[in-house]
This record gives structure tokens, sequence and C-alpha cells, in this order.
């Protein structure tokens, strides 16, 4: 790498102002600033690199809209479904922020495809870029990752079942197969426990690998530097290059901006839908993955029973593994897709296979009469429920039931009658637990006997007058029951 | 090495013409692209600000046939919906409803004006007394005696197909005006 890339170019048009200077001191932010975007592109900048920096945008707007999700959203089986349903339904920009995270996921998933397969046509993984692409296919892993678990967070029919299904892919696993599902799930069943897990994946442990992993790619990336087109070396390049600033900053922008627009007026004129609550117990609901997931949810149909185990978990692992190895079997410094027959040719027979197994689940599904009615009817279930207005979930506030006795003891309870009766509830709690106005009573007989008691209650300490305890009109017998329940309170 | 990997493609008197062009450019759409998002997360953030709060709903008091010949002050106790975010709860609260002036009926609210004690309604002294610090009303909520500041607190109160309606609010206590809290 030549070392004229670090040095601050003397050459420089715009010379730094005073305090971009003071700042450069301290921080060495120009610097940071020059060596992202001095990097050498060999061959010039061109369209077809825009994809790296989509994805990164695409993350970066999922992670700001999810943090933001998360000031309503509750992860728990019986608020979750509420408090999606207030967020679409309720909150300013709510439907279209949703509408925006969810599609951002579709857009990952296209933008991801895309950024691989101009990877594979150029030859980009050659040269000293096999953990360039062990990072990217582990990057790949975790977005699919951040996909599924996704999914299941609304808690509607959809999300539910479509996550059972997928779980229970996992107990296929040989050995240890139920006992995976077991711990993904929390429970044997799905339930609350499934959600939890599923929400710390999605929001704590997949994103801070996603950010670990992303730093790494870029990392590698700039190490090795940008391959440049399918003629370049592989190694050593010769083409003349080009900075990354201005040109292909320019049209990494204008690639975002046409993520957004893109995402925008999808998600504004067809915003996402939340279905009914999921009722586990439903058995006519018929669940459907993401559409990326279909071609899979598919296979396992073709390969379903005696087989499923070879074609559902070996074979999709032997393919990942393969896909994985690419850039240590294809090495060389040929890069150009027609010299590359193998590679070129697997990948789009893999692709050509995924997208057949997708339009044959469509096909499936429209041609089954049964099912297309039952599809139908899903989806009219959750446009009816989208258009009815929110309801809130009924909190179950009402006010403690008036103390009880805890034992059958007469004066017990005549000193609780009196308790309530009288203005006690007010600050020291309903049950004597106490509140911001006055102390708990609970416990009081392990501090006081029943004659200090007594007495306290018609001789008040200063303290007991300055916090607001008003005196005792109680003759003998009612003191007496009063203490009793007083030091009842455990 | 002796030259810079990086050749600039033409050195022309335009070239800083062009990148200011292009940093007006590349400003412009960085703008459009953080403004398409930013827009809606600040609306979405800043909801709680926008939502009314002091909308609180009419509970039912009782048929106002009840109260045609109210002599004294009836004590009720009405359920109070309130929204919680997403959720909505009912609380219970005490009222008075005390025959106004011109037969027209009165809603107060059982929480002192002073510390927030529950106000009693005592027959044989024919007066409202706070059993914390003996604040004295009367029949109709006017301050007697004592430390509060000022009447029993009216509630807006209204009568719907035969039925009394009140909206239960709370006021700031120790103040001598009456202000909601919000």
């Amino acid at each position: 790498m030549p070392e004229t890339r670090y040095a601050l170019p003397k050459d420089n048009p715009r010379p730094l102002s005073g305090f971009m200077t003071w700042l450069d001191r301290r921080t060495g932010v120009y610097s940071l600033l020059r060596e992202a975007l001095d990097e050498p592109i060999p061959g010039g900048a061109r369209w077809a690199y825009i994809f790296g920096s989509g994805l990164l945008y695409l993350f970066v707007s999922q992670v700001v809209t999810g943090i933001f999700l998360a000031l309503y959203y509750v992860p728990s089986s019986d608020h979750a479904h509420t408090t999606v349903s207030y967020i679409s339904k309720v909150v300013s920009s709510g439907l279209f922020l949703r509408s925006i995270h969810a599609y951002g996921a579709t857009a990952i998933v296209i933008v991801l495809f895309l950024h691989m397969s101009q990877t594979i046509l150029y030859g980009s993984y050659k040269g000293p870029r096999e953990l360039l692409w062990l990072s990217g296919c582990f990057l790949l892993f975790l977005m699919l990752g951040m996909a599924f678990t996704g999914y299941l967070l609304p808690w509607d029919q959809k999300a539910y079942f479509a996550s059972a299904v997928g779980t229970n892919i996992i107990s296929e696993v040989p050995l240890i197969g139920s006992s995976l599902q077991r711990l993904l799930r929390g429970s044997s069943q799905m339930g609350t426990l499934t959600l939890s897990r599923f929400y710390v994946l999605h929001v704590f442990m997949l994103p801070g690998l996603l950010i670990a992993f992303t730093a790494t790619h870029i990392f590698l990336f700039r190490k090795a530097g940008p391959a440049g087109p399918s003629n370049e070396d592989p190694f050593h390049p010769k083409l003349p290059a080009q900075k990354f600033y201005p040109r292909q900053l320019v049209m990494d922008m204008v690639a975002s901006l046409l993520i957004v627009l893109a995402l925008a007026l999808v998600a504004y004129f067809v915003p996402i839908r939340l279905g009914p609550q999921a009722v586990p117990s439903d058995t006519s609901y018929i669940p459907r993955p993401e559409w990326y997931y279909l071609p899979m949810f598919q296979w396992l149909k073709v390969v379903g029973g005696r087989w499923s185990l070879l074609g559902g978990i070996v074979l999709p692992g032997l393919l990942a593994m393969l896909f994985a190895a690419i850039p240590f079997f294809d090495r060389g410094r040929e890069r150009r897709p027609w010299r590359r027959p193998l590679v070129v040719a697997g990948f789009t027979l893999f692709v050509a296979c995924y997208a057949g197994l997708g339009a044959l689940s469509y096909h499936d599904d429209a041609s089954d009469s049964n099912v297309a009615a039952q599809l139908a009817r899903q989806r009219n279930a959750e446009i009816r429920y989208m258009r009815q207005p929110f309801k809130p979930e009924a909190a179950s506030s009402a006010p403690p039931a008036a103390p009880a006795p805890p034992s059958g003891d007469p004066l017990i309870a005549k000193g609780a009658t009196i308790f309530a009766a009288g203005p006690c509830g007010d600050c020291h709690g309903t049950r004597g637990e106490g509140t911001d106005k006055a102390p708990a009573l609970i416990g009081i007989s392990q501090k006081y006997s029943a004659d200090r008691l007594a007495f306290l209650l018609h001789h008040r300490t200063p303290e007991m007058i300055d916090g607001g305890m008003p005196s005792v009109d109680l003759d003998q017998a009612e003191t007496a029951a009063l203490v009793a329940y007083l030091r009842s309170l455990k | 090495m002796s030259t810079p990997a990086h050749v600039p493609e033409e050195v022309t008197a335009s070239v800083a013409e062009r990148r200011s062009f292009l940093r007006a450019l590349l400003v412009s759409v960085g703008g459009l692209v953080s403004a398409t998002l930013a827009f809606p997360l600040v609306r979405f953030a800043t909801f709680p600000l926008r939502v009314r709060e002091d909308e609180t709903s009419w509970s039912d008091v009782g048929k106002i046939d009840e109260f045609v010949s109210l002599a004294e002050p009836a004590v009720r106790t009405i359920n109070v919906e309130r929204t919680d975010g997403w959720r909505s709860s009912t609380a219970q609260n005490g009222v008075y409803v005390v025959p106004g002036e011109s037969g027209k009926l009165k809603v107060l609210s059982s929480v002192c004006p002073h510390l927030g004690c529950a106000v009693r309604w005592i027959d044989k002294k024919d007066r409202f007394i706070c059993p914390c610090h003996g604040g004295t009303f009367t029949k109709t909520g006017v301050h007697v005696a004592g430390p509060p500041l000022r009447a029993m607190d009216e509630l807006e109160s209204k009568v719907e197909n035969g039925v009394l309606k009140v909206r239960f609010q709370y006021f700031r206590q120790l103040a001598a005006n009456k202000e909601p809290v919000a």
C-alpha cells in the first residue's frame, strides 16, 4: 500500500480551518475521514459496487427504527400483540416505522443477494480475501437469524404458527434435536419464554454479533482493498485507481436514497398488516413463512418423511459449507465469470432451484382450492383486524380488596372494620402496607407491645403529629380491637 | 512509491467547481435520506406529547331518580376509566351528590383539597369533616373551618338519559384555587 495515502496531502485544495486543525490534533478525525474517503478503487467507481454500502445503510436504518419501536413494544405473550397493535393503530408514524422495519428485512435479503451475486460473478473473493468472504457468509447467516427471530415478535397468528413450524425443523437434528428445540423455545411448547428468547436474540445478541462482524468485514475489506473489475489481478491491482470520494460515494449515496425512497413508498402505500392475536389452539391456520424462506419450506415438503433428516438438515448444511468454502477451492488469478464455469454455473443453478421451489410453493397453494380459500380467509382476517380501532388491554387494577382478618378472631375482625372505616388506610395503605405519606404497619407487633401501641394511638409522638397523623377517637374496647388487628398484620 | 496510486483523471481548472457541486449533491442527497427517516422517528418518539391525557371519560353516578328528593349528601362510588398507553384501567373513587342552588344537583369529589384524605359526611354535625386534619365544609362543600385553603372540589356533571354522569378529576392540593392535575 502506498504510504502517501496516510499522510495529510500537501496539495489538499481546501486547507483545514482553525477549528478542524484543533479537533484533528486531539482526535485524528480528519486523518480518519481521509483514510475512509481516499480508499483507492482499481479501475474506478462503478454502480456494481454500491450493494455493500446499501447493506450498511439498511442495517443502520434497522437498528434505528428497531430502537424506536422498542419505545412501545413489550416482549411478553400477553402484551406483545397489544403493543404492536398500539404502535400500528395509535402512535403517530407507528405503522410507517413498523413497515419500514419489516420491509427493511426484505430489502436486506434482496440487497444481500445482489451483493453476493456481484461478488461471485466478479470473482471478488479471490486473492487474500478468504476471511473477508467467510465473515460475509457469517453475516448472511446472522441476517437470516434476525429475519427469523423478528418474525415472531408481533405475536399474531402468522408470526406464531410460522415460528412454530420453524422451530419444529430444529427437532430433526439427530441426538440433540429435541434439547436444541427446547433451548430455543424455552419450553417444549411455544410460549411467552419463546418470545423472550427470540426478543433477546433479535435485540441484543444477533445485533451485537452483526455489529462486530460488520466491523470485521469492513476492516478485512480495507485491508485487502477492493478487487476492482473482473479483468483485474486479485493479488496486485494494476488498473489506475480512483479514490472512493467523491464518485463512488455519490453512487453509494444515490443507492441509499433509492433504497429509502422505495422503502418509504411501499411502507406508506402498502403498510404491513398485523393479524389477530395468536390463538395456539387454532387448528385451521395454515402458516406460511416470509417469501425468502418459502423455497426452504417447499423443499421440506418435498423431502418430508424418512428423508427429512437428509434433505432438511444434512443437505442444506453441506450446501452452506460448500458455499462458504468457495474461495478455498476456486483459487488462481482468473476472475472473469465465463472462465469460471463451475462456480458461476453452480451458483446460477442453486438460485434457479431456489426460485423454482418458491414458485412451486405459490403454485401448490393456488391450485389447492381448500388451501387457497383458507389463505384468503387468513388474509381477510388480517385486513379486518387492521380496520378495527385499537382496543386497550384491560388491566386488572381493581383496588385491593378490603383487608380480611387473617384469623377467625372476632376481636381482630372488629379491629379490621375500625381500620377500614377510619382514615388509617389513606396514609398507611389499605392493608397497612404503607404509602409515601406514612410508614407500613405490617410487622408492628415486633416493634411495639399491645399496651405501647394503644398508648401511641392516643398520645401521638411529635414525629407522628408532624407526619400528619390525626388523633384517634376510640373507646377502650375499640382501641383494643384496633391494636389486635394491627398486631395481626404480617 | 514515487507516484500516488490514485492518479487524478483530469486536472483542470474546473476540478474545484466540480468538487463543490459534488459536495452540494452529497449534502442534499444525504439530507434527504436522513430526513425521510428522521421526520417519522421524531413524530413517533414525541407521540406522548400530543396525547390529551386530561380527557377522562364520563362515569355513571346513578339514576337521577335516586337524587330527586335529596335532603343531605349521598355518597357514591364511581368507576373511572383511565387509559395508560396501551392499557386501560378502572379506578374507583368516591363522590358526593349534594343538592345545589335552584334544585340543580352538584357532585363533589371526596378528595380533601388539603392533603387528599377522603372527606366524610357527618350526619349529626351536618358538616363534611375530613378525618385527617379536621377540615370542615358545609352541606354544599363550602369551607368553614380547618386547614384546607378552598372549598370541596365540584366535578363536572351532566344528566344523560336519566343517568347522572360525572367527569372525575384530581385537583392540586394545598392550593387556594382549584386547578386540575394533568
